[in-house]
C-alpha cells in the first residue's frame, strides 16, 4: 500500500503547469485546442473502421458485405440525430429550466442543430460559454460536437456486435435513431455531459461519478444496448446444441480481425488523449502514454489466461484483450497515473477472456461486445474507485479529491462508480428493451431461417460480400461474352451479362 | 460394395452425418459442389446491374457401404435432405468394384464403416 504511494507521478504536465492552466495563464490556446480536437474527432471517426473490419473477420463470409452497409447507415443516421438534439440533450446546460434545476441535470436542453448562444468573446469561439459543461477548453464548439458525435458513434456501433448474422436491416434504421436521439445523449448527459450522477447531486453518490473518455458513456452504453437486443434476438441457428452447449461457429477471417483491433487501438488515442478537449496543460500526452499502456495490459491479460486457461495462445482472444485493455483504461485515462494504466488493462484482459467462456455458454455473443465494452466497461468505471489520484481528481473537478481508495480516499469514489454504474444500466436497458421488443412485434426483430441459412448479404442486399466464394465467376465454362439470353433455362450453357462483360474494364459506375 | 453419392443442400449436411454416425457409419467425405438442375439461379444485383447465375451451391456427399446397407444410407439422406422444394438435390448408388484401407493394406467388404473393433481417438 505505501509502495503504491511512493511511486512516481507523470512529469509531462507538471502541478505548476496545471494550475497555470487552471488559471487561464498559460495563454490563449483556442486555434491548437480547436485543431486537436478537430484531429481527435477524425481519428475517432475512423473507429468506425476499426468496427467494421472487426465484425467482418468474426462472421461467416456469407454475411461479410452486409457490416459495410450498417456501418455506413448507422453512422448517418447518427450523424442526422445527434446533430438535431443528441448534443442538446448530451451537452446542453439546460438553461430553459434554468440553472442548477433539477431537471436540467436529467437532460440539457440547449444546443439542438448546433445553435449555441454564447457571449462571443476572443475565448468564447462559436458559443463555449452556451455549454459550459465542456468550457474547460478553448476550442470551439463545433469542433467538440464533432468529437462528441463521433463517440456517439462509436457506442452505437458496439450495439450491433451482438446480433451480428441474425438480425433484420430494418431494426438498425429505427434504433439508431432512438439510440443516438434519447438513449445515448440522456445517458452520457448523466455521466460525463453535467448531469446528476458525474455531479454527485444525488444522496444515492456519495461523490461524483468519474469516467473521463466514456468505460460507462460510451462503452456499457453500448453493450447494454447489444445485451438488450440479443435477449430479444435468441442464438443463431446452429450455435447450441440440442444438448444446450455452445458450438463454435468461426470467424472467417482473423487477419481482418486484427486489422480491426488495430485501428480501434490507433483510434483510440483520439478517444482518450482527445477527451482532454485541449492541449494547453498538456496532459493529452499523458493520457496518450497511459492509453497505450492499458493496451498492452489487456493484451498480456488476455495472452496469459488463454494459454492457462485455454491452452493455447487463442487469436481472438488477444484481439478482445487489446480492446478490453483500452476499455478498461478509458474511465482512468484522466484521473490516474501512468503506473496503473497496465494493472487496469491488464486486469481488463482477463476479464475478457473469462467472460467470453462465460457468457458463450448461455448467450450467443458472435464477437464479444458483452465481455469487451460491457465488463470491461465495468471494470474500468470501477477502477477509478481505487486508482484515482487525488491530484487529478482534484484537477478535473468531479469525484472526491481525496482520490480512491488506494490514496487512502476512502470508499465514496468506489461507491460512487458502483452506483454510477448500476444507474446507467439500468437506464439504457430499460429503454433499450423496450425499443427492441417494439421492433420485434412490428416489423420483427430477426430474419427467417431460410434467410439465415442463405446468409444476410443475399437476403438483405441481393448481393455477396465475397460473390467469387458463393457464386462461379462468369469465366467458369463461358464461351460466350454476349448478353444472356432472357430465357436462359437450366440447360443453357453459362453465359452472363456479367461485370467485365456489359462494359469493357468492367465499370459500370 | 456400393458408393452413394448425394448432392444436398447446404444445411442438410450436419444432421445426416450426425445420424450416420449414431448408425454406425462414421466414413463419409463432402465437397463443395456448384451445379444446376431445376431450381432456378440466383439474381444478384451489383451496383444496380443484374447478374443472373444459374449454378447453385450444393455438398456432395460420397459414402461406400456394403450393399446391404445402401437402404440405411438413402433413407437418413432423404430425411434430413428432403424439404419439398426444388432445388433439394438427388441421391446417386454406384457399384463399386474394390475397397482396400492405404494403411494396412487389407481389402474387402470390412474396411468399409468398420471402426467398432477400434476405437480411434480424435485428433489421432
Amino acid at each position: 500500500m505505501l509502495g503504491l504511494l511512493l511511486l512516481p507521478t507523470s512529469a509531462l504536465a507538471s502541478a505548476a503547469e496545471l494550475t497555470q492552466a487552471g488559471e487561464g495563464t498559460l495563454g490563449d490556446t483556442v486555434p491548437i485546442d480547436t485543431m486537436w480536437v478537430v484531429i481527435a474527432a477524425v481519428l475517432v471517426l475512423f473507429m468506425q473502421a476499426g468496427f467494421m473490419f472487426l465484425e467482418v473477420g468474426f462472421v461467416r463470409a456469407k454475411n461479410a458485405g452486409t457490416i459495410v452497409a450498417k456501418i455506413l447507415t448507422n453512422l448517418s443516421i447518427a450523424a442526422i440525430c445527434y446533430w438535431a438534439v443528441g448534443f442538446a440533450f448530451a451537452f446542453g446546460s439546460g438553461d430553459v429550466f434554468g440553472d442548477n434545476s433539477t431537471l436540467a441535470s436529467l437532460i440539457g436542453s440547449n444546443g439542438f442543430f448546433l445553435q449555441v448562444a454564447g457571449t462571443g468573446g476572443v475565448d468564447d469561439l462559436a458559443g463555449n460559454s452556451g455549454i459550459p459543461v465542456m468550457a474547460v477548453s478553448a476550442a470551439s464548439i463545433d469542433a467538440k460536437f464533432l468529437f462528441q458525435f463521433a463517440f456517439c458513434a462509436v457506442s452505437l456501433a458496439i450495439v450491433w456486435g451482438s446480433t451480428l448474422e441474425r438480425i433484420k436491416y430494418g431494426a438498425y434504421v429505427i434504433y439508431a435513431i432512438v439510440f443516438s436521439a434519447i438513449i445515448y445523449p440522456i445517458g452520457s448527459h448523466w455521466v460525463f455531459g453535467g448531469g446528476w450522477l458525474q455531479n454527485g447531486d444525488t444522496p444515492l453518490l456519495p461523490t461524483g461519478m468519474q469516467d473521463f473518455a466514456g468505460s460507462t458513456a460510451v462503452h456499457l452504453i453500448g453493450a447494454t444496448g447489444a445485451l438488450a437486443a440479443l435477449l430479444l434476438l435468441g442464438p443463431r441457428k446452429g450455435k447450441y446444441g440440442s444438448d444446450g452447449k455452445p458450438r463454435v461457429i468461426p470467424g472467417h477471417s482473423m487477419p481482418l480481425v486484427g486489422l480491426g483491433v488495430l485501428i480501434l487501438f490507433f483510434g483510440w488515442f483520439g478517444f482518450n488523449a482527445g477527451s482532454t478537449l485541449g492541449t494547453g496543460d498538456g496532459r493529452l500526452a499523458d493520457v496518450a502514454v497511459i492509453t497505450m499502456l492499458g493496451a498492452a495490459g489487456g493484451v498480456l491479460g488476455a495472452f496469459l489466461v488463454s494459454q492457462l486457461r485455454l491452452k493455447t495462445i487463442d487469436i481472438g482472444m488477444v484481439g478482445n484483450g487489446m480492446i478490453a485493455g483500452l476499455v478498461a483504461i478509458t474511465a482512468p485515462s484522466g484521473y490516474v497515473e501512468t503506473w496503473a494504466a497496465p494493472i487496469i488493462g491488464f486486469v481488463g484482459g482477463v476479464v475478457v477472456v473469462f467472460g467470453v467462456i462465460l457468457i458463450d455458454k448461455k448467450v450467443d455473443d458472435p464477437i464479444g461486445a458483452l465481455s469487451a465494452h460491457g465488463l470491461a466497461g465495468i471494470w474500468g468505471t470501477i477502477a477509478c474507485g481505487f486508482f484515482t489520484a487525488p491530484r487529478l481528481a482534484e484537477y478535473n473537478a468531479f469525484g472526491n479529491p481525496e482520490g480512491g481508495l488506494l490514496y487512502g480516499g476512502g470508499p465514496d469514489q468506489l461507491i460512487a462508480q458502483v452506483v454510477g454504474v448500476l444507474i446507467a444500466f439500468s437506464f439504457v436497458f430499460i429503454l433499450s428493451y423496450g425499443t427492441f421488443f417494439l421492433i420485434k412485434k412490428t416489423i420483427g426483430l430477426r430474419v427467417t431461417e431460410e434467410e439465415e441459412d442463405a446468409g444476410l448479404d443475399i437476403v438483405e442486399h441481393g448481393m455477396y460480400g465475397y460473390p467469387e466464394q458463393f457464386i462461379p465467376l462468369p469465366e467458369i465454362g463461358a464461351s460466350s461474352t454476349g448478353p444472356a439470353a432472357p430465357h436462359a433455362g437450366a440447360q443453357a450453357p453459362v453465359a452472363h451479362q456479367g461485370r467485365g462483360d456489359a462494359v469493357p474494364g468492367g465499370v459500370t459506375a | 460394395m456400393k458408393k452413394v453419392e448425394a448432392f444436398v443442400r447446404h444445411e442438410a449436411f450436419e444432421p445426416i452425418r450426425m445420424e450416420l454416425l449414431d448408425k454406425g457409419f462414421p466414413s463419409l467425405s463432402i465437397a463443395e459442389y456448384k451445379g444446376s438442375g431445376r431450381q432456378k439461379g440466383i439474381t444478384e444485383r451489383y451496383r444496380g446491374s443484374e447478374l443472373t447465375i444459374h449454378l447453385r451451391p450444393k455438398l456432395k456427399l460420397e459414402i461406400v457401404v456394403e450393399d446391404t446397407d445402401v437402404p440405411v444410407i438413402t433413407e437418413t439422406i432423404l430425411k434430413h435432405a428432403r424439404t419439398g422444394q426444388v432445388g433439394d438435390g438427388k441421391i446417386f448408388v454406384i457399384p463399386v468394384e474394390s475397397a482396400i484401407r492405404i494403411r494396412t493394406g487389407e481389402d474387402g467388404g470390412d474396411v468399409l464403416q468398420a471402426h467398432e473393433t477400434e476405437e480411434i481417438p480424435a485428433g489421432a
